[in-house]
């Protein structure tokens, strides 16, 4: 439990092009508008580029490309896929 | 019947609407709101139809401005715009996700057609749909295929609207949306919903799928050198265009009127009809066309840029940097162009869907200088500004209007800065965006663009324009009894029979200004302006550029009784170095001039922006606020400025 907890992340620090899964979506008043644009838990979801100050982050999910800020991406939760 | 048209964002559904409309469609607002409305008529094999697109949303629970609209008719069956079916256009090459919102409508209990559009870029990315078992999960759908942006598909979505009915259906999942009011229980079904489509497993992935061409061209669009450069080169073309090539047309368009005008003058009989047509209104008329070839130029590129899928990466590139002010990545377009003109730029705040964003952008946008005001700077500039050369090179007087366009620049960004903490968002601020793939633009739909943002501009934002300009004109051409008087004794001084023709017309029209109405309100108005430096004459200046800022120095000319040729502006300059206020001094020192260039570059004088920011915002609340707020920063900031150097 300990090992699964320590390898979470959110997705505003994962690495590029790594494929992760998403784990969890906090409560946070973005969350319907996440689930909207189809980031549910259990999808896969990679980062494939960035703007230029690092943010925001676009995202690839089911063949589509989602832009997101660092502050979004911190309401998801994902681990290793 | 009544039929609505809905769709996610990116789904080809404008090409849809265009393709079942054509050109017999037209833009007007939801009630109350500042969201366009396109309507238009169509005509399947029984029947004809009235057709409403809606704003693209990804699902009927509403956040944004757009969606509230989309979830207020939808709830509302006495609303004036609630449909008696749906058409629903998905992106065939991402349904499962396009399906969330088309799943809700079908439980809501619509009659409905579900277009799966962009059939051939699904098949080009090797999807296979299994349209028998989309069938079976909804069975009182009609589901066609097309591909709007080459006409396919017509006369499939027109034969599916014969074919629906009216009937109780079994739900796709339960849906009540009574019960849906809390964020924790929307999610929570949207999340079901989700699961379940997918469940369905309708997509096939046949073979691998080629890599992403957009993704790759991002490299390169939204890089951290390449991207900005790009970006700025394409600002730096939008700009050259609405700023120097679209001066050719307008000047046509400029001089026809002056034609008409005198034509007019001449034909008609002598009267006040005839002056009120021939000066007040066709002038008026004119001065609202003027504006057309710069919206037609800024709105050619704009949906170009939008119909190619660039401007979400504009928003991208930029969103870090605008954040700050509050404003949107999209907001550089809209402030950049009004540093030609505030109308064209006003208008393409449209693109920014967020209403606050969008509001901030509306309000500083007048701040940035327009090429209206070059005139005015120009003028004062060679007046009060020695021409000399700082260290031999630089110009002081291309310092100084240097200057006033950075001043308005800083001072935009700045009421953006404190704008953000006082503008209550309707709606929470959020950047979770799609960046659809890069497409060839589609003509036909860009034509539209033009075509509809023009005709808005004429018939909404014109007739304000039309009226306010023919009132300034009454006020400047009449006035009271008192003035036939004055002419007399003007007629009887030497000065006057000494003169030429030209120069007796001049010094008429000088005197009939001055005693004009507006003229009696600039005397009146001297003390409140006179700790600005100015007199009276100059506040008439003032008063009448409210119909534009260049009026400013066509109104010192007739003032001052000089013509407005090439050779009169330089007749006025030295009339105006010339001219001695009552102690003696110049009227046109240094404190005063540089009092009015800064007033100028604050003040709201625009009546036709006015106009536009009213047919933005759809309420006089928020063109009054800016005007005030203009005002009173234009007349302080020129205070401290004249009080400094006098």
């Amino acid at each position: 439990m300990m090992l699964l907890l320590h390898m979470s992340q959110t997705l505003d620090a994962i690495s590029l092009n790594e494929l992760v899964e998403i784990s969890a979506i906090s409560n946070d008043a973005i969350a319907p508008k996440l689930s909207e644009m189809g980031l549910t838990k259990g999808q896969k979801i990679k980062a494939i580029f960035k703007a230029p100050f690092g943010d925001p982050i676009a995202y690839e999910i089911n063949g589509n490309v989602i832009s997101m800020r660092k502050e979004e991406g911190m309401q998801v939760e994902v681990q290793m896929a | 019947m009544k039929i609505a048209l809905f769709g996610n964002p990116n789904t080809g559904k404008s090409s849809v609407f265009n393709m079942l409309t054509g050109l017999r469609q037209q833009v007007g607002n939801f009630p109350g709101v500042t969201v366009d409305k396109k309507q238009g008529s169509i005509k399947t094999p029984n029947e004809k139809h009235e057709l409403i697109d809606f704003p693209g949303t990804y699902s009927f629970f509403a956040r944004s401005l757009d969606e509230q609209v989309v979830k207020e008719v939808l709830n509302d069956s006495t609303h004036p715009d609630y449909p008696d079916a749906i058409i629903y256009v998905a992106d065939a090459a991402n349904l499962e996700r396009n399906l969330l919102f088309f799943s809700q409508l079908y439980d809501l209990g619509f009659p409905i057609v579900l277009v799966l559009n962009m059939w051939d870029r699904a098949q080009q990315k090797g999807l296979q749909i299994n349209l028998e078992l989309l069938q079976q999960s909804f069975p009182d759908a009609q589901i066609v295929t097309t591909n709007a942006r080459v006409s396919i598909g017509k006369t499939r979505i027109l034969t599916a609207l014969d074919a629906l009915e009216k009937k109780e259906r079994a739900p796709f999942l339960a849906f009540d949306r009574q019960q849906l009011q809390s964020d924790q229980e929307q999610t929570l079904n949207t999340n079901q919903r989700l699961e379940k489509i997918r469940a369905l497993g309708l997509v096939q992935q046949r073979n691998t799928p080629a890599p992403n061409k957009s993704t790759r061209l991002d490299q390169i669009l939204t890089h951290r050198i390449y991207g900005y450069l790009i970006f700025s080169l394409i600002l730096l073309t939008i700009f050259q265009f609405i700023f120097s090539f679209a001066s050719i047309p307008m000047d046509f368009i400029d001089g026809q009127f002056v034609r008409l005008s005198d034509w007019c003058s001449h034909v008609l009989p002598e009267g006040v009809l005839t002056r009120l047509i021939a000066q007040g209104l066709i002038p008026g008329i004119g001065g609202v066309l003027v504006f057309v070839p710069q919206i037609a130029i800024l709105f050619f590129f704009i949906a170009l840029l939008e119909e190619s899928g660039y401007l979400s990466r504009v928003v991208f590139i930029m969103d870090r940097l605008m954040r700050p002010f509050g404003l949107n990545g999209k907001s550089v377009v809209p402030l950049l162009s009004s540093v030609a003109c505030a109308i064209p730029g006003i208008m393409s705040a449209r693109t920014i869907t967020d209403w606050k964003e969008r509001l901030i952008t509306i309000f500083v946008a007048p701040f940035m200088s327009c090429s209206a005001r070059i005139p005015v700077y120009t003028l004062l500039i060679s007046v009060v500004i020695p021409k000399t050369y700082i260290g031999g090179i630089l110009s002081l007087q291309g310092l100084v209007l240097f200057g006033l366009y950075l001043l308005g620049i800083l001072f935009a960004l700045g009421t953006a800065l404190v704008l953000q903490f006082l503008v209550k968002n309707r709606t929470s601020g959020y950047h979770v965006m799609e960046l659809p793939d890069y497409k060839n633009p589609r003509m036909s739909n860009v034509g539209y663009t033009v075509f509809e943002k023009v005709k808005v501009f004429v018939t909404d934002a014109g007739k304000i324009i039309v009226a306010i300009s023919i009132l300034l004109w009454a006020l400047a051409t009449y006035g009271p009894s008192s003035r036939t008087a004055a002419l007399k004794d003007l007629h009887q001084t030497q000065a006057f029979k000494n003169a030429n023709e030209t120069q007796k017309q001049e010094l008429d029209n000088s005197l009939l200004l001055s005693q004009s109405y507006i003229g009696h309100f600039g005397k009146w108005m001297e003390p409140a302006i006179a700790p600005l430096g100015y007199d009276w004459k100059i506040g008439v200046a003032l008063l009448s550029s409210f119909a534009a800022r260049e009026v400013f120095v066509g109104s010192l000319a007739t003032i001052y009784a000089v013509g407005e040729d090439s050779d009169g502006q330089k007749r006025l300059v030295h009339k105006l170095k010339e001219e001695k206020n009552e102690y003696g001094k110049p009227t046109y020192s240094l404190a005063t001039g540089a009092s009015l260039l800064v007033f100028y570059v604050f003040a709201m004088q625009c009546m036709a922006t006015l106009a536009v920011v009213k047919r933005e915002t759809q309420t006089w609340k928020w063109p009054l606020i800016q005007l005030l707020f203009m005002g009173v920063v234009a007349y302080l900031s020129a205070f401290v400025v004249f009080q400094i150097l006098v």
